[in-house]
């Protein structure tokens, strides 16, 4: 067991290794993920976005894993399966959560897929642990353009669609009555979740992914209901997530994921408990 | 522009199109002419043919599924009718007419804990626009609609920790920012116990009588309602129907409208209230 567990431990000179070139963009790209998945934090834990989160993270890898076995980019390969994997879903609107079996088989069947891809690829064991768990430190110069881009992107359409978006998901029937298009803001959301999806996967991977899309925001809900402060403080918890798990995983040498995820995990324990009180007196409701 | 309600129904039936009328202050809320509303291919009711008067309360009643949601649906544009027209406040019912307000069914369980009062009501305004532009006005009127319905103290609660009547006047007061001059409310009394229900109903007379505002309410239970009703819509073996409270609320009609034995009673102070007959 001794060879196995030498790496492991505190590295001294860890101070030293943040201040490395490619540590760069393990921060800018973190950071740059943390606000992506902020952004539409408020909108995730309304619209139950933890089935989103769970079904694109699936439809991603064989996206992934598919692009290495083309040779293009995986980011690209992620990218265009979540976001047809959005359309799909939004298209089927309430069944595709409904269906549970038949959701969850084609799942499955995605995640097959991209097993398949991966052992046909040459070069996959890392991509596929990479896509699987994320690997903040192998972010490149050209992620952090897309990151960047997917970022610039989220904050212009919900500068537009904020507010009808935030009515159609508090209420579907009032929305629709003022003339709001439901079917195509819910759809609106889902692209935008299949987004931030694209650059999450980077950092904690397609199995990881509720850590960091749905845990901030929902810890969030617990101090404020207010949609601004939801969206500011999820990006917070997310931020610090992402930059702690990022310096205590150099100092020891462990992955970044890891401490990502438990980071995350902490900070919603903490705010379940510290609210504890406030959420007690509240109405047993049915439904 | 109150008057008896069975002179507001008298005016409005021979009013045909050729008709020089005298001078009407107010189009009648709602206008159907050979109105029906069909799903997949199966009629809910057909034969739409009344006026509601404008300034009244008025409630819609029927058996389960007789088609009083979808008459609502209706009226907000939200379903075209399969044949015939609707007409709303003068003009061909549309989604999106900022003269109506909504409440929808069991408002407060479905919006949940993730939004407080006076955030939900604020989106009964700005949830309709697109961009952050702030309009001046917005807050005032909020403020107004949360006074109108006396929820100042606890519109900064979320939802879900509100009591079942407290959620209520929030969702009515959402429905009345934009100052709408009609208003519709789904089964605004479901799941409300005696004293909120009596409060809703004092609520939505004073709003109808203070604010002018047109109130359309789909009911189970009718007796919360009788004292203050200037009419009644009645789904009657798939038809619907407008009728003035004394020739609606009648042993006979009652009992054939919900299918059970209904008896109407007036007590030695004057109240009237139906009860299902054993």
């Amino acid at each position: 067991m001794t060879p196995l567990l030498a790496e492991v431990g505190y590295q001294s000179n860890w101070v030293e290794i943040l201040g490395a070139p490619f540590m760069r963009n393990a921060f800018i790209g973190g950071i740059l993920v943390a606000l992506a998945g902020g952004m539409i934090g408020y909108f995730v834990v309304v619209r139950g976005g933890e089935f989103a989160a769970h079904a694109l993270g699936h439809i991603g890898f064989p996206g992934a894993t598919g692009a290495v076995l083309l040779g293009v980019s995986p980011t690209l390969g992620l990218g265009v399966f979540c976001v047809a994997g959005a359309l799909v879903i939004g298209a089927l609107g309430h069944r595709a959560r409904d269906q549970a079996v038949a959701t969850g088989t084609v799942l499955a069947f995605a995640t097959g897929l991209g097993i398949l891809f991966a052992s046909l690829a040459t070069r996959t064991t890392s991509t596929v642990t990479n896509v699987l768990f994320g690997n903040l430190l192998a972010v490149s110069s050209d992620q952090i353009v897309v990151f960047t881009i997917v970022a610039l992107v989220i904050a212009g359409v919900l500068v537009v669609v904020a507010r009808p978006l935030t009515l159609a998901s508090i209420s579907p029937e009032v929305a629709a009555a003022k003339g709001l298009p439901v079917r195509l803001l819910g759809t609106c959301f889902l692209v935008l979740m299949a987004l931030a999806t694209t650059v999450a996967v980077q950092v904690v991977g397609t199995l990881l992914l509720f850590a960091l899309l749905v845990t901030p925001p929902a810890a969030a809900l617990r101090f404020s209901a207010r949609p601004v402060v939801v969206c500011g403080l999820g990006t917070v918890f997310g931020l610090v997530s992402v930059l702690v798990g990022l310096v205590v995983s150099v100092m020891f040498n462990l992955p970044p994921s890891f401490f990502v995820v438990t980071v995350s995990t902490l900070i919603w324990v903490v705010s379940m408990l510290a609210t504890r009180e406030r959420h007690r007196s509240e109405p047993v409701r049915e439904g | 522009m109150s008057g008896p309600p069975g002179a507001a129904t008298a005016a409005a039936d021979p009013g045909g199109p050729d008709e020089p009328s005298p001078p009407q202050p107010l189009p009648p809320a709602v206008r159907l002419r050979g109105a029906s509303v069909a799903f997949g291919g199966r009629t809910v009711w057909s034969h739409g043919d009344l006026d509601i008067p404008s300034g009244g309360l008025v409630c819609i009643i029927g058996p389960n599924g007789s088609g009083k949601t979808s008459l609502l649906r209706l009226l907000l544009g939200m379903i075209p009718p399969a044949t015939g027209t609707v007409e709303v406040l003068g003009a061909p019912a549309r989604r999106g007419n900022p003269r109506i307000g909504y409440v929808p069914q069991r408002f407060g369980d479905s919006v949940g804990e993730a939004i407080t009062g006076r955030d939900l009501v604020r989106l009964g305004h700005t949830g309709s626009r697109w961009g952050l532009r702030r309009e001046p006005g917005v807050e005032a009127e909020v403020t107004d609609a949360l006074a109108a319905v006396e929820a100042e103290g606890f519109a900064s609660e979320r939802l879900a920790h509100l009591s079942g009547g407290q959620q209520q006047r929030i969702a009515i007061a959402q429905a009345l920012v934009g100052s709408p001059d009609l208003v519709v409310l789904d089964e605004p009394l479901a799941n409300l116990d005696l004293r909120n229900q009596r409060d809703v109903v004092e609520l939505l007379v004073n709003l109808r009588d203070r604010r002018r505002v047109t109130m359309l309410v789909v009911v189970h239970d009718l007796n919360p309602f009788l004292a203050h009703l200037s009419g009644i819509v009645y789904l009657l073996d798939g038809h619907p129907h407008y009728g003035a409270i004394s020739d609606v609320v009648d042993d006979d009609l009652l009992t054939h409208l919900y299918g059970t034995s209904v008896q109407v009673v007036r007590t030695a102070t004057g109240d009237l209230y139906t009860r299902a007959h054993p």
